[in-house]
Formats: structure tokens, C-alpha cells, sequence
């Protein structure tokens, strides 16, 4: 995150607004708040913020809806702040359209850690041809892929699902946009990425029991993770 | 001698005013023709009892525009008519829920016998008006007297008018008040002559009929006649509730035996009157043939109508079964002390009264001391409403099977009639005769008979290849081979119809028993309720569906597979809810309604409502059947009281266990909870009242401690929701095909700093099939595991987490080289708050174990702990393969 750089805090509870304010203004951020769904509305047109962090249990329209009507319009990054755990909310709020979801309660770091992974621009062959993450790296121009400087023969299937977790790397992709972006729309069959995953782990992972990179979300998708450089 | 009223009797009596009492009071103006001035006589009292500060309302008057008749309508409340779409058409209907909404003390319902517009509620209004009397309104109605039911054909007759709106009689024996609307037949006519009568347009063909000195006078003396019957029943009724003795028959009993034909109605009519003059009970019964049962369904149809109209009329109705009429009416008779038999005069030509012998005639030579009236009926009527169906018999293939028989008869006696006696090869034709009997019926085995004899005599009996016979010995052979076969075949015929009829009626008997067997089983209300869709169903051969209520409100609790109730059929099962009786289809409620409801009663009242609907829309139930319906609903009704009772006991026992959960709660979590916010609050309090004592090392450690006391708080606080949820039964399974390795590792994941340090050896072979499951809630089983495991055992121990593959099954292992658990206790680890007694104090809530048990036991799997060899637990959790259905 850079300084100054806008972000708008949308929750009903005060105590936790004036938290993320001292917390993300320590972080040399501008902080704008809202403590309703319209008022969220309202503060996008009017600040125009950088970041939006928004909240699920509104009092007047549920945090999904804003976030689908923000959708319509904007392209600002979301992360969801909530207390519902289900994995459905989680789902519903990714497939909304949010960028990123955290259940409260957390720590400052890990929400630090997560905008700075929504505020990256999205990871291309063009701005970046060669990803790196630990020891695993990926050359988009001649479609590589080695770990620990060993080279791993992946499928086309599994590469393009690799391709697509580095593409959005440290955001949280659902079961249902993994399948749609891979083999199409209308395609459900959890089974077959399921499947790719156990085999791309076994390839890609030292350990395939405590995975390093190819980190599932309970429920809800796979998230691929990354070194954090700008963290502590 | 003193005369004691009979308790009975008071009984009734008491139970009568006590149901007059809740009800609404009925007045009748009883009237003789259109115009005697009913309409008019009803405001003017309706305009009287206003003045009196009663609330009067007009539910439905009909002016016909007549000036006098508006001007009374005028200062009266009119309630709005309902219009009721009859194809295309909006006919004005009364709105009978508008009424009882408005609950004035009288209500105005013109037209008592009026039929409304097709799809209305009633088919008639004296039963939307009956609905009204039961929320307890009074109403004033309109009636004239050729409407009653008993009276039709006495109308018809004197009139030739035939009515065909009719109210059933007993109406007016119920109603509180009538009043008489006379009007000498003269001052009718020149009314009639000055228009002063609304003729409707349709009707005025038959107006100069109907409207004769001669049938005006004979309506009026009806009228005078039936209302001064009324009079006198209430003056007996009167007597006999107060032991005064009077005039009156003791205990007649009549019996009316009724056939398919059309002129049973007026048997049944007659029998009625005859009944009111004897103040006698009376019974309708309907005698059928063991031997040859009515299967045509226009009959069986009529026979369901004509009993039904009996029973409007006041009679006990039932269908017996028997060898023939006369016997079945006789025993029936005797049984039931019936002193007087009704019968129909027969229609059949004389010359079959011979041939078959009359029923009327044995009826009377065996009826002994019990009055046998014979009624006539018109005979051009039957005529031309019976039509004899003429049928020919299918089954050609029988007759040439007989004749075959006959062959292959005549065939071995030819081949052997030099070694045997004529007399000896008769047995061939007579062993053909038995055997056609016995499989081919009775028309087949007469045709054997018949073309044995001839063969016989054809072929056997010398001279051959003639039909001459040369001696007359033979001809006692014929007639005696004759003779057997007939008596044969008609002793065969009879005793497989019978046995036949006494399938069909074992095969009800065993579907009730079965169903009051299955059902004693059933453990739940959803069980029993699929126990009787699927009894009955198969019993009636019927779409079956069961309401019951939720909140107040009827709702479609479980109905046959194929089968949804619709809207409307919903509506029929709420109103027979509402009103305790049977609606839809066969009764007077909604009878266009494809099913027929039954409310399902107890002693304790109404439980719900069975609907039943005929697969296709033309079969009729018969009044047997109805029968065996009531007792299956029966049946039904006390399993689902059963069954609901059952539910709310465990309702309150979930309840009380909520509540002891509660209470635990608080007394155990209240120190699980204030534990770590005494740490946070310390940290929180010692940093905020620093004034430069505190080094940065012990800051650290109070923040390190403060946050990991914030986490546990927050575990805690998941586990508690978690516990509640599954105890609530409010968790719902996502069962998906996941990776066991994934699921492991997501687990140890979220055990994060918790094992950091500990060693974990994973291991799940390679190939591992996916297995269906809730990734979420089994990663939490694991969690919790892996916990107590990481708890309770040494920081250098290896902790083993292994999954194998059994039949249908999979078993994941989890085992520590802890100190163990006491045998003892190796079951209750996984109650609730339930905490292994230790020496040294591990911090815990005693919950996640009886979370995972609930959590594994949604799966349909299993939890338990086992003592390791060497030292330590195993904690074994069996999923199954097949989960996914």
C-alpha cells in the first residue's frame, strides 16, 4: 500500500471503524467511513476511495448486494470483514464479486498482508514473465515450471490451473470460478479439480500433507500463496 | 305405574338444545307457491327486529325489482354478493365468509333451496346457511314447500312440474321457527294476472301449468299439512322428554330395499313419509348378490346416489351382502327388529316372475310376522330411463374350449366303446361337463352338456352315426348327464363368486390390519404418515395425501409419489379441517373437487385431514367402501396422534436438554470464558498504566500472552456456537468428493503455532479414493483431535494421523503416545463437558470431542478411543463411501 492512498471502511460497529482507522492511518492511509450499506454507496461516488473494506451485517442492504451493486459500476477492490464463518457467505460474497474475505476476528498484519495482495495489479506474462514464490517458479514465455530449481512436467490442465492461481496470486479463487476459467462455463464437476489439485500437490509440494503453496480454503476455493515482502 | 323418562332420550334431548344453543336460530317463511309474499313477510320482520335495536343484515334478498319489496330492502344493511366465473359468466352468489365475518345477530338468505353457481363452495345454499347457524347467526330464509325433498314427487305428480331444487327435509325439522305465508289461491292468480309475481323467463312455459286453481290448492294444503306435522312432532318431542305418555307407535322399524333401478327414489320417498306418519326409524339397504355382484358403473353409481339420498332423508343406509334378496332382507329384518319391509313392485314380464320365482312373493310367504309393502311405480318410466344394455359375452374361446372337451371325449369312446358298456362312456361326457364347470363357467359347461348328450348319442349308443335311438334306457342317461351338469355348474359358479367376493372383502379386512400393524411400528409422524399413504393407496387403488397442522395453518404434510395437492385441493382439506367434516369429491362441501377429504378424528378432536383421489376421475368409491375409508381413516388418525404426541415429548425433551445444556453452560464455560479476558484485561490494564516501568521484554510477553489468550477466547466461542448448532440440529452437510490428504493438511493449517513444534507423520497412500464429506466440519473433527492429541501428550512424542481403505468405508486413525485414558472413561470423552480428570491443569472446555461425535455421527459414521499398545490413544473415525445416496 502506498501513502495516502484512500481507503473506505464500511461497518455498523463503531468500535471496530475507529480501530481500522487508527490501525490503517498508523499505515500513513486516508480513511473514510461508512456505517450503512447507502451511506457505503454514497462515500464510493463522492471519495472515490482506492480500497473499499466492507462489512456483511449492515443494517439497512446486506454487504453481497453492495458489493453487486458497487460490481455494476466500479472495479474498486473489496475485502469482506465478517463474523459469518459459513463457507456459503464466503462463496457468495467471492462470487459477488469481492476480492478477498476475512473473518473477524483477525490481526492487523494479516489484514495489511491481504490488501496489499488485492492492491497488486494482476500478475500477467506481460508485466511480469517469470513468477516466483518461494521455490517455485513459473515462466509464462516458455510455459516452465521448476521447483527447487527442478523442472516439474505438468498437464496442460494442471498448468493452466497453476497459471491461473499465479495469475491471481494470494487472492482466494472459488471452486466455481477455478472450473468456470478452466473448462468452461456450466461446468460443475468438483471431482475433476479436485483431483488436479491432489495431483499438482503431489508434483509441485515437498510435502503434499502440509502444502506450502496451493493452499485450500476450507469450502470455498484455493488460494496460491506468496512470499509477503512488504510484511513485518 | 310411575313413567320414567328414558335416559337416553334425555340424553339426546339435552345434547340437542345444548348444540341449538351454540348454533344460530333457523326461521323458515314457508310459502306455497312463487308470490304468496315470503320475501316480503322476511323484510317486514327483519324491519321489525331492527326497530328493536337487533342487528339485521340482508346476506342475499332477491327484489325482482318489485317497488314494494325495494322499499323495505331500503334501510337495511346489504352485505356485497360474491360473483362467482361460471364459463365466462359472473353469477351473484351470497358470500358466505362475508357473513360470519361481519357477525350480525340476523342475517337475510332469500331462496332456501336455491343451487349455486357451479364451483362454489356448497353445491346449495341451506348449506352455506347451515355454515352460517354454526358461527352461531340467526337466519331468516325463504322457502317453498314443493322444494322439500319428500314432497318432489308428490309434486311432480299433482303438478307435472318437476323441481329439481330440492332441500332435504330435516331442515325444516331443525329449523326454531316457521311461519306459514298463506295466501288464498284466488288472490294468488289475480296477482299473477296484474304481474304482481316474478315469473322467471325460462319458467313461464310452465307457468300456465303450474299456476292452476288445482295445484294451488293442493300445494297450500302441503304446506298447512307439513307445517302442522312439525307442530306435532315438537309437541311429542315435548312429551316424551317429560315422560308424558301419548299416542305414539312404539318402536316401528321400516326397512326399504332398493335396487339400481331409477324408481328406488321414489321408494325411498315414499318410505320417508311412511316413517314421519309412524314416527318410526327407517333403514335403506341395498342387497348384493354374493353370485352376481353389480359391476355395471352407471349402476353401481345409482345405488351410491339413491343411498346417499336415504340418508339426506333421515335413514340409516347400508350395502349387505347375501345369497340372494329376500334371504338378506329377512335376516337382516330379524336382526334389527324391523317391523315393516318396503319393497319396489317387480318390472320384469310375468313369465320370467314364473321362471325365476318372484322376490316379491318368497319375501312375503317367508316374512312371518313383519308388514311387507309393495309399491307400484309407473311402468312407462322404467321403460324409457333403463336402458337395457345389451352384452354379448366375450368369452367365445370358453364355449370352444367346451366343445373341444367334447371332442376329445368322443374320441377315447370311439377308440375304445367296442370294450366298454355305453353306460361307462357316459363318464367321459360327464368328467368333460365337471371339468368345464369347474374352469369355463357356466354357459360353457351347459353347452358341454348339451353336445356331450348329443355325441353320446351320435356316436356311441348303437345305431351309430344316428341320432335314433334304439333303447329308451339312454334316455335317463340324457336327462340324468343333463341334470348334473347344470346342477354342477351352477354349485361351482356360485361358490367361486362367493369366494370372489369374499377375496375382495379379506382383501380390505387384511389391508386394515396390516395398516394398524405397520403402523403400531412406525417410529415417527413421517413414517406413519408414508404407512398410510401407501396402505390406503394400495387398498382404494388411490392418490392418498395427509394435512396436518403447523401453527394454526393446515399444511400438506406427506401425499403419494406423483402426487401433489394443488392449491385449490388444499383448500377442500382446510375447510374439512376447519368444520370437522368430510369435503370434496362425494360429499355436499366443494364436490367438484378431485379429492375427497376426511378430517381425521380422535377423542381428543381433530388431528388432521386425509385426502383421497381417485386415479382417474370417473370412479366412484361405493358406500362399502366409504365404510372401510372411515375405519382406515380411524386407524390413521390415532397413529398420528400417537405419532405427534411421541414428537412433542421429544420436542420437550430436546427441549430440557437445551436447558441443562444451558445451565452446564454457565456453570462450566463461566470460567472457561472470564479466564482468558482476566489475562487480556491484565495485559491491557498493566500497558495502559505504565509510567516507564516496564521493560520491553515483559511488554512483549504481556501483549504475546493477551493475544493468545484473545485466540483461545475466540476457539472457545466457535466451539460453543458449533455445539449449539449441532444439538439444534441446524447444521446442514455439504457433502462433496474430497482429497483426505487435503483435508489433513487443511486441519494441521489450522492448528497453526499449536503444532508448530510438534512432530505430525502424516500418511495416506497414494491413490486415495475422494471420499464424500463436509470439508469444513470434518477438518474441525480433525482440529479438535489433533488438539487433545498435541494436549495430552509429551512435546517430543510423534503424533500418527493415517487414513486407510476398508469395504465401504474409510477409517482415519489419530494416535498419540500420551498418557492414556482410563478404560473407563474411554466412552465418556465424548460427552459433553465431559473432561478426563488430570493432575496437572490442561486448559479446555470438555467440548470438542462431543463436537466431533456430532459432527461424525451427521456422516453417519463413528468416533471412539481406544488404549494404544505401548501407551497412548487412538482416536478411530469411520466415514462411509456411499454417503453421497
Amino acid at each position: 500500500m502506498e501513502t495516502g492512498q484512500r481507503v473506505l471502511v464500511v461497518d455498523d460497529e463503531t468500535s471496530i471503524r475507529r480501530y481500522l482507522r487508527a490501525a490503517l492511518t498508523a499505515q500513513g492511509l486516508t480513511v473514510y467511513e461508512a456505517s450503512d450499506g447507502q451511506e457505503a454507496l454514497n462515500a464510493v461516488l463522492a471519495h472515490r476511495p482506492d480500497l473499499i473494506i466492507l462489512d456483511l451485517g449492515l443494517p439497512d442492504i446486506d454487504g453481497i448486494e453492495v458489493t453487486r451493486r458497487l460490481r455494476e459500476w466500479s472495479q474498486t477492490p473489496i475485502i469482506i470483514l465478517s463474523v459469518r464463518e459459513a463457507e456459503q457467505d464466503k462463496i457468495a460474497a467471492l462470487d459477488a464479486g469481492a476480492d478477498d474475505y476475512l473473518t473477524k476476528p483477525f490481526g492487523t498484519g494479516e489484514l495489511m498482508a491481504r490488501m496489499r495482495v488485492v492492491m497488486r495489479r494482476q500478475i500477467t506474462s506481460a508485466n511480469e514473465p517469470i513468477f516466483t514464490t518461494g521455490g517455485l517458479i513459473l515462466d509464462f514465455s516458455h510455459r516452465l515450471v521448476r521447483v527447487n530449481e527442478k523442472e516439474i512436467q505438468l498437464t496442460p490442465t494442471e498448468y493452466d490451473i497453476l497459471r491461473l492461481l499465479v495469475t491471481h496470486a494470494g487472492k482466494v479463487l472459488t471452486h466455481r470460478q477455478l472450473l468456470r476459467q478452466i473448462w468452461g462455463e456450466g461446468y460443475d464437476d468438483m471431482h475433476i479439480l479436485r483431483v488436479n489439485i491432489s495431483n499438482l500437490r503431489a508434483k509441485l509440494e515437498p510435502d503434499p500433507a502440509r502444502p506450502t503453496y496451493i493452499h485450500t480454503e476450507a469450502g470455498v476455493g484455493y488460494r496460491l500463496r506468496i512470499d509477503d515482502r512488504d510484511s513485518k | 305405574m310411575e313413567q320414567r323418562p328414558d335416559p337416553d332420550e334425555l340424553l339426546k334431548h339435552a345434547q340437542a338444545e345444548e348444540q341449538a344453543a351454540k348454533r344460530g336460530k333457523l326461521k323458515i317463511f314457508l310459502g306455497y307457491a312463487a308470490g304468496v309474499g315470503k320475501t316480503y313477510a322476511m323484510l317486514e320482520a327483519a324491519h321489525q327486529r331492527k326497530t328493536q335495536g337487533i342487528d339485521v343484515v340482508i346476506g342475499y334478498v332477491e327484489t325482482h325489482k318489485r317497488a314494494d319489496t325495494d322499499e323495505l330492502v331500503e334501510g337495511l344493511n346489504v352485505l356485497p354478493r360474491k360473483q362467482v366465473e361460471y364459463h365466462g359468466v359472473a353469477l351473484p352468489e351470497m358470500d358466505v365468509d362475508e357473513v360470519i365475518k361481519r357477525r350480525p345477530k340476523i342475517v337475510l338468505v332469500d331462496e332456501f333451496a336455491h343451487t349455486n353457481a357451479p364451483g362454489s363452495r356448497h353445491p346449495k345454499r341451506y348449506l352455506d346457511v347451515e355454515e352460517i347457524l354454526d358461527a352461531g347467526i340467526d337466519v331468516y330464509t325463504t322457502l317453498n314447500v314443493q322444494h322439500l325433498e319428500s314432497l318432489n314427487d308428490v309434486v311432480a305428480q299433482v303438478t307435472g312440474v318437476i323441481v329439481r331444487e330440492t332441500v332435504p327435509d330435516r331442515v325444516l325439522d331443525e329449523a326454531s321457527e316457521i311461519e306459514v305465508i298463506d295466501l288464498p289461491p284466488d288472490e294468488l292468480m289475480t296477482r299473477l294476472k296484474e304481474g304482481k309475481v316474478y315469473i322467471p323467463e325460462q319458467a313461464s312455459r310452465a307457468i300456465d301449468k303450474f299456476f292452476r286453481k288445482g295445484n294451488l290448492t293442493a300445494l297450500r294444503e302441503m304446506s298447512l299439512r307439513r307445517a302442522a306435522e312439525r307442530v306435532d312432532n315438537q309437541m311429542r318431542s315435548y312429551m316424551q322428554t317429560r315422560a308424558i305418555s301419548g299416542p305414539w307407535a312404539a318402536g316401528e322399524r321400516l326397512l326399504v330395499c332398493i335396487s339400481p333401478s331409477p324408481l328406488a327414489e321414489k321408494l325411498i320417498r315414499t318410505t320417508r313419509r311412511l316413517a314421519d306418519e309412524l314416527n318410526a326409524e327407517w333403514y335403506a339397504i341395498y342387497v348384493e348378490i354374493a353370485s352376481k355382484p353389480e359391476t355395471k358403473p352407471a349402476n353401481r353409481e345409482r345405488i351410491g346416489r339413491t343411498l346417499q339420498l336415504a340418508e339426506e332423508l333421515g335413514a340409516k343406509t347400508l350395502t349387505i351382502a347375501g345369497r340372494s334378496i329376500q334371504e338378506a332382507v329377512l335376516d337382516f329384518s330379524h336382526k334389527n327388529n324391523i317391523t315393516k319391509v318396503v319393497v319396489g313392485k317387480p318390472l320384469k314380464p310375468r313369465w320370467q316372475e314364473i321362471w325365476n320365482g318372484s322376490i316379491v312373493d318368497q319375501l312375503i310367504y317367508a316374512s312371518g310376522d313383519i308388514d311387507v309393502y309393495v309399491i307400484s311405480a309407473r311402468t312407462d318410466l322404467s321403460k324409457s330411463i333403463v336402458p337395457t344394455e345389451w352384452q354379448l359375452h366375450r368369452p367365445y374361446g370358453r364355449y370352444l374350449l367346451g366343445l373341444l372337451l367334447v371332442a376329445i371325449s368322443t374320441s377315447i369312446g370311439l377308440f375304445i366303446r367296442g370294450n366298454l358298456e355305453p353306460a361307462n362312456l357316459v363318464m367321459l361326457y360327464l368328467a368333460s361337463t365337471v371339468i368345464a364347470a369347474v374352469f369355463l363357467g357356466r354357459g360353457p359347461s351347459l353347452l358341454t352338456a348339451i353336445a356331450g348328450v348329443l355325441a353320446f348319442d351320435y356316436f356311441l349308443i348303437p345305431p351309430y352315426l344316428t341320432f335314433a335311438v334304439s333303447d329308451t334306457q339312454y334316455i335317463i342317461t340324457f336327462v340324468a348327464l343333463f341334470v348334473v351338469s347344470l346342477v354342477v355348474s351352477s354349485l361351482t359358479a356360485r361358490v367361486r363368486e362367493q369366494a370372489e367376493a369374499a377375496i375382495q372383502r379379506e382383501k380390505q379386512t387384511a389391508a386394515l390390519y396390516d395398516l394398524s400393524k405397520d403402523l403400531t411400528s412406525a417410529a415417527d409422524l413421517l413414517q406413519v404418515a408414508n404407512i398410510i399413504i401407501s396402505q390406503i393407496g394400495n387398498a382404494f387403488g388411490r392418490d392418498v395425501a395427509i394435512f396436518l397442522p403447523d401453527n394454526q395453518q393446515l399444511q400438506i404434510f406427506a401425499s403419494s409419489p406423483n402426487y401433489q395437492p394443488d392449491e385449490h385441493e388444499l383448500a377442500v382439506a382446510a375447510w374439512a379441517y376447519q368444520h370437522n367434516q368430510p369435503a370434496g369429491r362425494g360429499t355436499d362441501t366443494l364436490p367438484a373437487a378431485a379429492l375427497r377429504c376426511h378430517p381425521l378424528k380422535t377423542s381428543n378432536g381433530i388431528v388432521g385431514v386425509l385426502g383421497v383421489r381417485s386415479k382417474d376421475q370417473t370412479n366412484f368409491l361405493s358406500s362399502e367402501q366409504r365404510l372401510t375409508l372411515a375405519a382406515f381413516a380411524n386407524q390413521s388418525a390415532l397413529a398420528i396422534e400417537r405419532a405427534s404426541l411421541s414428537e412433542q415429548a421429544r420436542q420437550a425433551e430436546i427441549l430440557r436438554a437445551t436447558e441443562s445444556l444451558q445451565t452446564a453452560l454457565l456453570n462450566s464455560i463461566s470460567h472457561d470464558l472470564r479466564t482468558p479476558l482476566v489475562s487480556i484485561t491484565g495485559a491491557l490494564s498493566s500497558l495502559d498504566e505504565d509510567i516507564g516501568t516496564l521493560d520491553e521484554a515483559t511488554r512483549r510477553a504481556l501483549i504475546e500472552n493477551a493475544r493468545g489468550e484473545a485466540d483461545r477466547l475466540n476457539r472457545l466461542v466457535g466451539n460453543l456456537l458449533n455445539m449449539t448448532r449441532i444439538e439444534s440440529g441446524a447444521i446442514k452437510l455439504r457433502l462433496e468428493s474430497e482429497d483426505i490428504q487435503d483435508v489433513i493438511g487443511t486441519a494441521l493449517e489450522q492448528l497453526g503455532s499449536r503444532v508448530a513444534n510438534r512432530k505430525i507423520q502424516v500418511n495416506v497412500p497414494a491413490g486415495f479414493p475422494l471420499v464424500p464429506m463436509d470439508f469444513t466440519l470434518i477438518a474441525q473433527v480433525l482440529v479438535n483431535v489433533l488438539e487433545n492429541a498435541v494436549k495430552y501428550s509429551p512435546a517430543d512424542s510423534v503424533i500418527e494421523v493415517s487414513a486407510e481403505l476398508l469395504d465401504e468405508k474409510i477409517r482415519i486413525k489419530i494416535s498419540d503416545r500420551g498418557a492414556g485414558i482410563p478404560s473407563e472413561d474411554l466412552t465418556r470423552i465424548f460427552d459433553k463437558f465431559y473432561r478426563v480428570q488430570r493432575p496437572e491443569n490442561v486448559s479446555g472446555t470438555g467440548l470438542g470431542l462431543s463436537i466431533s461425535k456430532g459432527i461424525v455421527e451427521v456422516h453417519h459414521g463413528t468416533i471412539h478411543a481406544s488404549v494404544r499398545e505401548g501407551g497412548g490413544t487412538i482416536i478411530t473415525i469411520e466415514l462411509p463411501l456411499n454417503n453421497m445416496g
